[in-house]
């Protein structure tokens, strides 16, 4: 717990020069997104994977219910064919994990640690990330990707769907940001 | 023109795309900083817009360069996966993302990316996110109607507000400039450090002249189809434009020549009247189609003459110049268009008295060549191969 108790602008400081500037970080995803849609003719997405891997794992424990259960159905009837592991998302994500495994080892940040706010307690940290992330699952379907499947790739192809969610993401986000303020400052 | 999935790389290959890919997305977000949730939730409370400088700096790069491929012709947009819009399923799940982001510290790309490096609160994250779809699989008979209401297809965001698709980018790119420049001012402000209004150095350089570079190509990546449409809306600038013409007679004679070097048929009338009759291996077209990969295709070949052809030769004009404009060659309109070539061949009725030998040689041409052609316009099965309904890309969720 190297961090703990510090402000951020200390671990910012420690910090600062490690990252990479954001306006170079932003032109190189825009570009890797460009490229994205140009070869594949898709954007990027992370929720989907975890879709993906909710049906797989559905199929295997619970087969019959996933024969059944209309979203199951639904998944099979949009990807017929392949096993849902068998998905562009699925491989994307594995890349994701691999990519940022080695970011980690080149820039040394690689440290089993669990990042929280400086007043909040472990649990809290613990409990806000579970529930945050239970969050993001349900509403990452109502919005048919997240914030890169949606918010980010929507923008690049000038979707409305795509700009009205992320419009929605950062304004409840900012919404909901003075409740949750213990958590993070 | 891309995208090149499925016809250049295949389905498979597709995957070592998607893996190669993410390895980029990882190590771009790892090293912009999105491993940390500190850092993530930093734009909420101000003390750090980190994401909303890598966020909206990649959004505006990768629009702005979607329309650049478009407006050369690279880019078939139309077999590009476009977000569908359910209204209330949009708005709705980005509030609930919303409320997950200050609560988890996360999203779903970047929980991934920091369970990498070892954070044992991202490892968490992904483990209530999938618990989340699955209570989203579950209670999905309940959230259906929900998820499923107010669809409007796919709409861009311009054919939603009703403006140009240069005018959004323009209004876009300024957004996130202003809102670079003032999010840097907050960040200073809140950090307690000094709040520098401008500083000259050569990071501040690039960075204003790679935002002034956006907005220009913002307006100069204009919508290739509708630049045409509307060059071609001014009947007397049609009239004008150099055209190689084809004589209803030349025409004729190629039609039923047997070793004369082929020529392709180009036929843009209504679908209705092409199926009713059309020439023999003439194919059917729409200005739409110059616009998409698979069709345009057709129109490639190398050194073989293609006719346009339609009822009124206007219409064959303004095909042939979006053509030209495209950059196809070998382009050639029927002079008179479809109308004067059935009164004069295929309605032909001989002249009575034949002053000269001239008419005498047109009576014979003429008589012979029209029975011949409309045996074979009969014998014609209307084929059209741009029938076929082109794929989109599957995205998304």
């Amino acid at each position: 717990m190297k961090n703990k108790n510090k402000t951020w602008r200390e671990v910012q400081n420690m910090n600062e020069t490690k990252y990479m500037n954001p306006y170079l970080a932003g032109f190189l995803l825009g570009l890797l997104l460009l490229a994205t849609i140009y070869i594949t003719g898709r954007g990027l997405g992370a929720s989907g994977a975890f879709k993906s891997f909710i049906v797989a794992t559905v199929q295997a424990i619970a087969p019959s219910h996933a024969s059944n259960a209309k979203f199951y159905l639904e998944y099979l009837n949009e990807h017929p064919g392949t096993s849902p592991l068998m998905n562009w998302l699925v491989f994307e994500i594995i890349g994701v994990l691999i990519g940022a495994f080695f970011s980690g080892v080149a820039s040394n940040r690689l440290n089993l640690k669990l990042e929280k706010g400086p007043n909040a307690t472990r649990n809290a940290r613990l409990i806000g990330a579970f529930l945050g992330g239970l969050l993001w699952g349900i509403g990452s379907q109502f919005g048919r990707g997240c914030t890169s499947g949606a918010a980010l790739t929507g923008m690049a192809v000038m979707s409305t769907g795509g700009i009205l969610t992320m419009i929605f993401i950062f304004a409840g986000a900012y919404a909901f940001a003075y409740f949750f303020r213990k958590l993070w400052l | 023109m891309g995208p090149f999935v499925p016809d250049i790389i295949s389905a498979n290959l597709n995957y070592i795309v998607a893996l190669l890919i993410g390895i980029c997305f990882g190590v771009i977000l790892e090293q912009a900083g999105f491993s940390s949730s500190r850092k993530l939730v930093g734009l909420f409370y101000g003390y750090d817009f980190t994401v909303l400088k890598v966020f909206f700096t990649a959004g505006i790069v990768a629009m702005v360069g979607v329309m650049g491929l478009t407006h050369f012709g690279l880019l078939d947009i139309n077999l590009v996966y476009i977000n569908p819009t359910f209204v209330w399923s949009a708005i709705i799940g980005g509030i609930i993302m919303g409320a997950g982001f200050i609560i988890g510290g996360f999203c779903p790309g970047t929980s991934v990316c920091a369970a990498a490096i070892g954070k044992i609160d991202a490892m968490i994250f992904i483990l209530g996110a999938l618990v989340g779809v699955l209570i989203f699989a579950e209670g999905y008979p309940l959230f259906e109607p929900l998820y499923k209401a107010a669809y409007l297809g796919n709409p861009r965001i311009f054919e939603t507000l009703n403006i140009s698709q240069n005018l959004f980018a323009f209004l876009m790119v300024s957004a996130a400039l202003i809102a670079f420049y003032i999010a840097t001012l907050i960040e200073s402000k809140v950090n307690k450090r000094e709040v520098v209004f401008f500083k000259l150095n050569r990071e501040n350089v690039l960075i204003i002249l790679s935002g002034a570079l956006l907005l220009i190509f913002s307006l100069w990546f204009t919508d290739r189809k509708a630049d045409l449409l509307n060059l071609v809306s001014d009947d007397n600038f049609v009239k004008n434009y150099p055209i190689d013409e084809m004589t209803p007679d030349e025409f004729a004679f190629r039609l039923v020549c047997e070793n004369c070097e082929r020529m392709q048929i180009v036929d843009f009338r209504d679908k209705k009247e092409y199926d009713m009759w059309s020439l023999p291996r003439s194919i059917h077209f729409t200005i739409d189609n110059f616009f998409e990969k698979e069709p345009s295709l057709l129109l490639k070949s190398k050194g073989t003459i293609k006719v346009f052809v339609a009822n009124k030769e206007i219409t064959e004009r303004k095909a042939a110049i979006i053509a030209l404009r495209l950059g196809y060659k070998y382009i050639k309109i029927l002079k008179g268009g479809l109308e004067e070539f059935n009164k004069e061949i295929l309605q032909f009725e001989p002249i009575a008295k034949p002053q000269n030998i001239d008419e005498i040689n047109l009576n014979r041409f003429r008589l012979q060549v029209k029975d011949e052609i409309n045996r074979l316009i009969k014998e014609n099965k209307p084929k059209a191969p741009v029938e076929k309904k082109p794929k989109r890309a599957l995205g998304g969720c």
